[in-house]
């Protein structure tokens, strides 16, 4: 009886190390042959980006598979990419822009002025999710003189215009549905999704560019950090785009098989507070709670020596950024004269809603034995992403909260009342909504700098630090984007020697 | 035996739909609306009512679970709430991953159980018998991801032999390929089930060592390997069989972890995907194919158990 059981055992033993054995030894390719495997913690949930599709698809698509008018490059300039030119009107109210020649989308249709203004349009539509929306609030009209011009016209100026238009990927008119499929005019063609595992990228032939410097692209989807570690050290990926906690470094830092780039990231973690409700409607408990809360530490506890600290909502990339760290220091003594002077002597009790997934807990428990220290009292509500998004975002039933906003120059979002947080100073509204109409990015940019210095100097929430953004490599791959603005990864540059 | 079957199959069929209807109202109790996952910060007011219409939260409830029910009667699983793709598609494409996983890790378990319980049992007095039935213990206690964790440092971040984890982008293609990324999971899965299963089998093997009809049978000259084949094995199949059901059962839900542990794209992680996306199109879908598995698993092993010992077949058909 047990003769023959050992004989099965050691079969399956064997059938499972030979398949071990036929190791995939990869055959040596040329470099621009190349197949570069992406790892990312951000699978898309759809591919469309008017559709919910979320920070995955626009890590895999923006400037990869779609194009816009413009690009926001890596470094935060708005250049011209599917725009040849534009003319500007004196009273900057008509955009007139001129299509590149000779561009085709991946099915091979031409592109023309009717694709620009449909895909502009599918983001103003009824049913779009796109998070652009909103700013395109000035648009009146688009007209298509003629197959390579496209004429905005709006109803009031605004400088930021090329600037948003970068995020509206051109697609073709007659494409089919753009959540399971694409025809876009970006380098490379959707090869294929296979949900929860990769997504493929294939160079695209004919494009009007310069070509992509490598075959194929496969992003590989990771739920766990660790594992996504394994796989970099084990050569299964090529790189990571967004490291996203200090301990995934340990392995990497100053092991010269790997770089680890720190870019410049958009992405700020913050205390919002209700501003509408008590006792947050008071400026001088935003500023004792800012007072009491040692940001500097915080920062070190979560990412080590990496990340900035902000004293605002501007990062460092955005043209309006200027060094804020000061205006509510770090200071217990203060945060207790503030708090008597606001009536709160004894200290007061608040609930915070806190976002169940890293680093928020964490920071949740900071802020709670922080502000012990000055007699307020943090009760933690740990809540799902999607209960933060009814509970906080759509019903505002909250005290205070914490969230990572992720874009760039989402510092306007301080000059709307309506926003969650509820900030309303009419000043800071009216000064957001002159820089938007500003003739000059001079004057944009000083008009938003005074932005900048009035919520800080009413802690219209707490800018606790600005995450930094951390790609780590093999040592044979080079030309991947640092920054990664808004989520974006350009890949087309990306060569393995 | 008929008639058991016939009854057998009409519980089964009574089960799917209770279970239909607690998965259905279970997930309906979550706070938060899965529209919600599809918008992004700043949505408008119309942003998020053309959510909710999409994925149909807007509707009642006996509206919702009417159109779910009528589209599983057709077969269908419906269509993702977030991605758009076929629930039937997907739930497939992740199947051909779980399923020869927890096949592959229960033939594994089933072989290893049955060399260890049987040794631990007929060698209870020697070292290794009492060495076997220890790691059989000791296996009880371990988380599962635990091994996985182990068995990935050891294999693939030590020794660089197999993969951390994964599956190829071709599927079965390369079956060669596709099995090196399933052998780690595999001997997870089956070192964890092995170890309760080898404590069943021993169980079962002392009991028919112990038993009287092994004593006659070695009083009439049967060596006790003799009597153990011819009479002892299957006495003691009968309560193996019935743990064996629930095993494999739990393997296929256990999968959950190790495929998250080894970055698997199977049903498992297709359920904790959908967890985190609100996406109930997904979740119900393979919950209601992993209950189905779980039923006619414990109808198999009902069946089986009937073939093997022919008393219980006897004293179903007496009720007839």
């Amino acid at each position: 009886m047990r003769r023959p059981l050992l004989a099965v055992t050691a079969a399956a033993a064997a059938a499972l190390l030979l398949a071990g054995c036929a190791a995939g030894s990869g055959t040596a390719e040329n470099a621009d042959d190349a197949t570069i495997v992406i790892g990312s913690l951000y699978e898309p949930q759809n591919l469309s980006n008017t559709q919910g599709g979320g920070q995955g698809v626009t890590e895999a698509f923006n400037g990869n598979v779609y194009e816009g008018l413009y690009k926001l490059t890596d470094d935060g300039e708005v250049e011209p990419l599917l725009a040849e030119s534009e003319e500007v009107s004196d009273d900057g109210l008509t955009y007139t822009i001129t299509l590149r020649d000779g561009v085709e989308f991946h099915s091979g249709k031409k592109l023309t002025s009717a694709d620009v203004k449909a895909s502009v349009e599918a983001v103003l539509a009824d049913d779009s999710k796109s998070a652009r929306k909103s700013s395109f609030g000035p648009i009146a009209d688009i007209a298509t003189p003629d197959e390579n011009t496209v004429v905005f016209t709006l109803s009031q100026r605004s400088i930021s215009f090329l600037y948003n238009l970068s995020y509206v990927w051109i697609v073709n008119t007659e494409a089919g549905d753009l959540t399971t499929t694409e025809d876009g005019t970006g380098p490379y063609t959707l090869d294929e999704w296979k949900q929860g595992s990769t997504l493929t990228l294939k160079r695209f032939d004919d494009y009007w560019g310069s070509p992509a410097k490598n075959a194929e692209v496969v992003f590989t989807y990771f739920t766990d950090a660790t594992a996504e570690n394994n796989a970099l050290l084990t050569g299964e990926i090529d790189l990571i785009t967004s490291i996203q906690g200090p301990d995934q470094l340990a392995q990497f830092d100053g092991n010269s098989d790997y770089v680890v780039s720190e870019g410049t990231s958009t992405t700020k973690e913050l205390l919002a507070f209700n501003d509408r409700v008590a006792p947050f409607d008071n400026v001088d408990v935003r500023k004792a709670v800012y007072s009491a809360i040692d940001t500097k530490k915080l920062l070190s506890s979560i990412w080590g020596d990496y990340g900035t600290l902000i004293g605002s909502m501007v990062p460092p990339t955005d043209p309006w950024y200027e060094d804020l760290t000061g205006v509510n220091p770090y200071d217990p003594a203060l945060s207790k004269t503030l708090l008597a002077q606001a009536g709160y002597a004894d200290g007061f009790t608040f609930t915070l809603d806190t976002p169940s997934y890293d680093p928020h807990p964490a920071v949740a428990e900071f802020l709670q034995s922080q502000l012990a220290e000055v007699g307020i009292t943090v009760e933690i509500n740990t809540i799902s992403a999607d209960e933060w998004y009814t509970k906080v975002f759509k019903d505002r039933d909250f005290t205070a909260t914490l969230q990572e906003h992720v874009n760039d120059r989402d510092v306007v979002w301080y000059g709307n009342p309506d926003f969650y947080w509820g900030y309303d100073n009419p000043q800071v509204t009216q000064w957001v909504s002159e820089a938007e109409q500003a003739t000059t990015v001079d004057e944009q940019t000083s008009l938003l700098k005074q932005v900048n210095e009035q919520i800080a100097a009413d802690a219209a929430s707490v800018w606790l630090y600005l995450y930094p953004q951390i790609v780590v490599a093999s040592s044979d791959v080079s030309g991947y984007p640092v920054n990664g603005l808004n989520s974006q990864f350009f890949a087309y540059d990306i060569v393995k020697s | 035996m008929v008639v058991y079957l016939l009854r057998r199959a009409a519980f089964l069929a009574v089960s799917l739909v209770v279970a239909m209807v607690v998965i259905f109202v279970l997930l309906r109790l979550l706070p938060g609306d899965p529209a919600n996952a599809l918008l992004s910060v700043d949505a408008t007011p119309e942003q998020i009512a053309a959510a909710r219409a999409q994925v149909g939260s807007d509707q009642p409830l006996v509206q919702q679970f009417a159109t779910w029910a009528a589209q599983l009667l057709r077969f269908d699983l419906g269509e993702s709430y977030i991605s758009s793709r076929s629930v039937g598609d997907e739930v497939a494409a992740r199947l051909a991953i779980t399923l020869p996983l927890t096949l592959l890790a229960f033939a594994l378990a089933l072989v290893v159980s049955l060399i260890v319980g049987i040794t631990a049992a007929v060698k209870a007095d020697r070292w290794y018998g009492i060495v076997l039935s220890g790691f059989a213990q000791l296996g009880v206690a371990v988380p599962v991801f635990w091994v996985g964790v182990i068995l990935v440092w050891i294999f693939a971040l030590q020794l660089g032999l197999l993969p951390s984890g994964g599956f190829p982008r071709r599927d079965w293609q390369d079956p060669a390929d596709a099995l090196r990324s399933l052998t780690l999971p595999v001997i997870t899965i089956a070192i964890v089930m092995s170890a309760s299963l080898s404590r069943y089998v021993r169980a079962a093997t002392l009991d028919v060592l112990g038993s009287d009809y092994l004593r006659t049978a070695r009083a009439g000259g049967a060596s006790r390997t003799e009597a153990l084949l011819r009479h002892g094995v299957r006495n003691g199949a009968v309560p193996v069989v019935a743990v064996l059901g629930i095993e494999l059962s739990t393997t296929l839900l256990g999968a959950v972890v190790v495929e998250s542990v080894f970055t698997l794209p199977g049903l498992g992680s297709m359920l904790l995907t959908g967890i985190q996306q609100h996406d109930f199109a997904n979740i119900q879908g393979v919950l209601v194919v992993s209950t189905l598995f779980v039923l006619l698993v414990g109808f198999a092993a009902d069946v089986v158990q009937r073939l093997i010992d022919p008393r219980l077949r006897t004293s179903v058909s007496g009720n007839r």
